[in-house]
C-alpha cells in the first residue's frame, strides 16, 4: 500500500518536474533571440543609421532611415484600412449579431486569422499590384490590414461583451437611440480595452515581412509617395540578413534590435494597461 | 425600440446596416482571397494538371512545374515542428494550468506570449547566424554520432537544412499550441478536478484520468492550429531551410518549402504559367490552411465555447 502510495507521489512529481522543464525548455529561445538581437544589434545603431539612406554594395555606412518611414507609412495605411472596419465589424457581432449570419462571420474571422500571411500576399498582388502595375505602399498596406481585421474584430467583440448589461439599458432607458448608446456607452467603456488590442495587432504585422514581398516590395530612397514601392524595416532585415556582407549583416541585426524593442514595448505596455482593468472586474 | 412596433429610429438602421456591412465584408474578403487565387492559378492548373503535385522538376525555364520536393518539404519539417513543438507546449499549457503556483502563471503566459510576438524575420536572422552554426558544429555531429544509424541523421553536417527549418518553426508553433491548449484546459470544469482529487488522485492522476478525456478534442485542435501555423510560416524557414529542392530522407539535408518558394520566386516569375504555378502552390497552401483551421476551430469550440467572452 505504502510503496503503492510512494510510486504515484513519484510519478505525480515526475510529471510535475517535466512541465517546469518543458515551460523552461519553451522560454530558452526567446531568452537567446533577446541577447542575440540586443548583443549584436547595439553596435550598429548610431546616428546614420536613423538618418542616413542605405549606400550601396561595397560601400560601409549609411543607415535605413527610408525602412523607418517606410514601415510608419505601411503600418499607418493598415491602421487606416484595417481598424475601423474591424472595429465596426466587432460591434455587429457583440450588440447585434445573435444569429446564423453572426457566427459565419465569427468563423470567418477564425479561420482568416489563422491563413498564412504569404497567401495573403498573393491575394493583394492579384487584386492591386496587378491592376495598378506598380508595387505600392497602399497595397503593402491593404496586404497588412486584412491580416489586421480578424484579430481587431474578434478583440472588439469580446471586450463589447464585457460591458455590463445594465449600462446598455441605462443608456436606452434614458431615451437615446441605440447607435448612440453603442457609441457613446458600450463602445467607450470598452475602449480602453480595445486599443490594447489594437495596439497588439499593430506590434504583430508591424514586423510581417511575407506579405510585403510582393506588395511594398523594396526600394533603396526615400519614399515619394504612397504609390511607390516602399522599403520597411523588416523586409530590410531579410534582405540584409541572407546578402553575404558584414556589414548589412550588422545593419540587419541593428534593425533587429530596433523592431524587437518596438514589438517589446507595445507588447509590455499592452499588458500594463490591461492589467488593472482585469482585475477591479 | 421597436417593442411597440412604433417608431424605428433612422440612425440605428444606418448604424447597423454600416457594422453589418463590415462584418460582411470579414466573409467576402475571405472568399475574394480563395476566387482570386483560384483565378490567378488557373493557367498553371490546365497546364501542369496532376503532373504539378506528384513531379519533381521545377524548371521554370522549360516551364515544367512540379512542385512535389515544396510539398515534400513543407510537410516534413511541419512534422518535425510538430514532434518537437507538441510535449513542450502541453507541458507548458499543463504547467500553467495545473502545476504552476498561482502567481507565477501569468508572468510566464506573457513570456510565452512574447514567443509568438516575436516577429517571424528575427528568428529567420537567429537562425541563420546562430542556430544554424550550432547545428552545424554541434548538434549534427552528435545526432550523427549516435543516431547515426538511421537515415535521418546521415550525411554532411550542413546547418541550413530541415532539421534547423523544423526546430524554428517548432519555437515558433509553441506558443499557438500552448495557449491555445492551456484555454482549453482552463475551460474543464472545476468539479471534474476537484472531483478527482477529492478522491485522492494526485494532480497527474486527476490530470489524466478526469481532465484529459474531457480536454482531449480541444487539445487536438489546438496542435492542428500549431499545424497550420507551421505549414503557412514563411521567412523563418525560408531563411534556414537551405532552399533546395531536393527529397531527402537526411534532416541534415537542405530543403525547400511552399511557402519559401513564393516568397523566393514570385517578384522574379514571368508569365502567366509561372505566376499561375506559385499562386497554385498558394492555393494549395491557402486550401489546407483554411481546413484544418475549420476542423481546429470545431474541435476547440466544442471544448472551449467559453460562457461568451470569458478570455483574458
Amino acid at each position: 500500500m505504502t510503496e503503492r502510495h510512494w510510486q504515484r507521489k513519484l510519478v505525480d512529481a515526475m510529471v510535475r518536474g517535466l512541465c517546469l522543464v518543458a515551460t523552461l525548455a519553451a522560454l530558452v529561445p526567446l531568452g537567446l533571440v533577446l541577447y542575440y538581437v540586443t548583443s549584436r544589434g547595439i553596435g550598429g545603431i548610431d546616428r546614420a543609421f536613423f538618418t542616413e539612406l542605405p549606400k550601396p554594395v561595397g560601400e560601409t555606412g549609411g543607415g535605413m532611415a527610408n525602412a523607418f518611414v517606410g514601415t510608419l507609412e505601411l503600418v499607418g495605411l493598415a491602421c487606416l484600412f484595417g481598424i475601423p472596419p474591424g472595429v465596426l465589424a466587432g460591434v455587429y457581432l457583440a450588440e447585434f449579431g445573435e444569429r446564423r449570419f453572426a457566427k459565419l462571420v465569427r468563423f470567418s474571422a477564425d479561420v482568416m486569422s489563422g491563413v498564412p500571411s504569404i497567401t495573403i500576399g498573393i491575394f493583394v498582388y492579384t487584386l492591386i499590384v496587378l491592376r495598378t502595375k506598380s508595387f505600392s505602399a497602399y497595397a503593402g498596406g491593404v496586404a497588412l490590414a486584412v491580416l489586421m481585421l480578424p484579430t481587431v474584430t474578434r478583440t472588439t467583440e469580446e471586450l463589447l461583451r464585457l460591458v455590463p448589461e445594465s449600462l446598455r439599458e441605462a443608456a436606452l432607458g434614458l431615451g437615446v437611440p441605440k447607435w448612440r448608446a453603442t457609441l457613446s456607452v458600450v463602445l467607450r467603456t470598452a475602449a480602453p480595452g480595445i486599443a490594447t488590442g489594437i495596439m497588439l495587432a499593430i506590434a504583430r504585422v508591424a514586423g510581417e515581412t511575407a506579405p510585403l514581398l510582393f506588395t511594398a516590395f523594396n526600394n533603396a530612397f526615400w519614399p515619394t509617395g504612397l504609390g511607390q514601392p516602399t522599403a520597411s524595416l523588416p523586409v530590410q532585415i531579410y534582405t540584409y540578413a541572407v546578402s553575404p556582407y558584414d556589414d548589412w549583416h550588422q545593419k540587419a541585426w541593428a534593425a533587429a534590435l530596433l523592431l524587437v524593442g518596438m514589438v517589446l514595448i507595445l507588447n509590455v505596455s499592452a499588458r500594463l494597461l490591461v492589467r488593472p482593468r482585469v482585475r477591479s472586474r | 425600440m421597436a417593442l411597440l412596433g412604433a417608431e424605428v429610429n433612422v440612425g440605428d438602421l444606418v448604424f447597423r446596416g454600416f457594422a453589418a456591412l463590415f462584418a460582411v465584408s470579414i466573409v467576402l474578403v475571405l472568399g475574394a482571397m480563395a476566387l482570386q487565387m483560384w483565378v490567378a492559378a488557373r493557367p498553371s492548373i490546365a497546364h501542369s494538371g496532376w503532373h504539378f503535385v506528384v513531379g519533381r522538376d521545377w524548371d521554370p525555364v522549360r516551364d515544367s512545374f512540379g512542385a512535389l520536393p515544396f510539398i515534400y518539404g513543407t510537410v516534413v519539417s511541419s512534422l518535425l515542428a510538430l514532434t518537437i513543438a507538441v510535449p513542450i507546449s502541453l507541458g507548458v499549457a499543463v504547467f500553467l494550468t495545473e502545476v504552476a503556483p498561482p502567481w507565477l502563471r501569468s508572468p510566464v503566459s506573457f513570456l510565452v506570449e512574447l514567443l509568438a510576438a516575436v516577429p517571424s524575420v528575427i528568428y529567420g536572422l537567429w537562425g541563420i547566424f546562430a542556430l544554424a552554426p550550432f547545428l552545424r558544429n554541434h548538434l549534427e555531429p552528435l545526432l550523427g554520432k549516435t543516431l547515426g544509424f538511421l537515415p535521418l541523421f546521415q550525411g554532411p553536417h550542413q546547418g541550413f537544412g530541415m532539421l534547423a527549418g523544423g526546430i524554428i518553426l517548432a519555437i515558433m508553433i509553441t506558443p499557438t499550441i500552448s495557449s491555445v491548449s492551456r484555454e482549453v484546459l482552463r475551460a474543464v470544469p472545476d468539479n471534474l478536478r476537484e472531483g478527482a482529487l477529492a478522491l485522492g488522485a494526485t494532480r497527474w492522476e486527476a490530470l489524466r484520468h478526469a481532465i484529459l478525456p474531457y480536454a482531449r478534442s480541444g487539445i487536438v485542435g489546438a496542435i492542428i492550429l500549431g499545424l497550420g501555423r507551421a505549414l503557412g510560416e514563411t521567412m523563418a524557414i525560408t531563411m534556414v531551410i537551405g532552399n533546395r529542392a531536393d527529397i531527402s530522407a537526411s534532416l541534415f539535408a537542405p530543403g525547400y518549402t511552399m511557402a519559401s518558394v513564393i516568397a523566393n520566386e514570385f517578384t522574379e516569375a514571368t508569365g502567366d504559367i509561372y505566376l499561375g504555378a506559385l499562386a497554385e502552390i498558394g492555393l494549395l497552401l491557402f486550401a489546407v490552411t483554411l481546413l484544418l483551421n475549420v476542423i481546429a476551430r470545431l474541435l476547440v469550440w466544442q471544448v472551449a465555447r467559453a460562457p461568451e467572452g470569458a478570455r483574458g
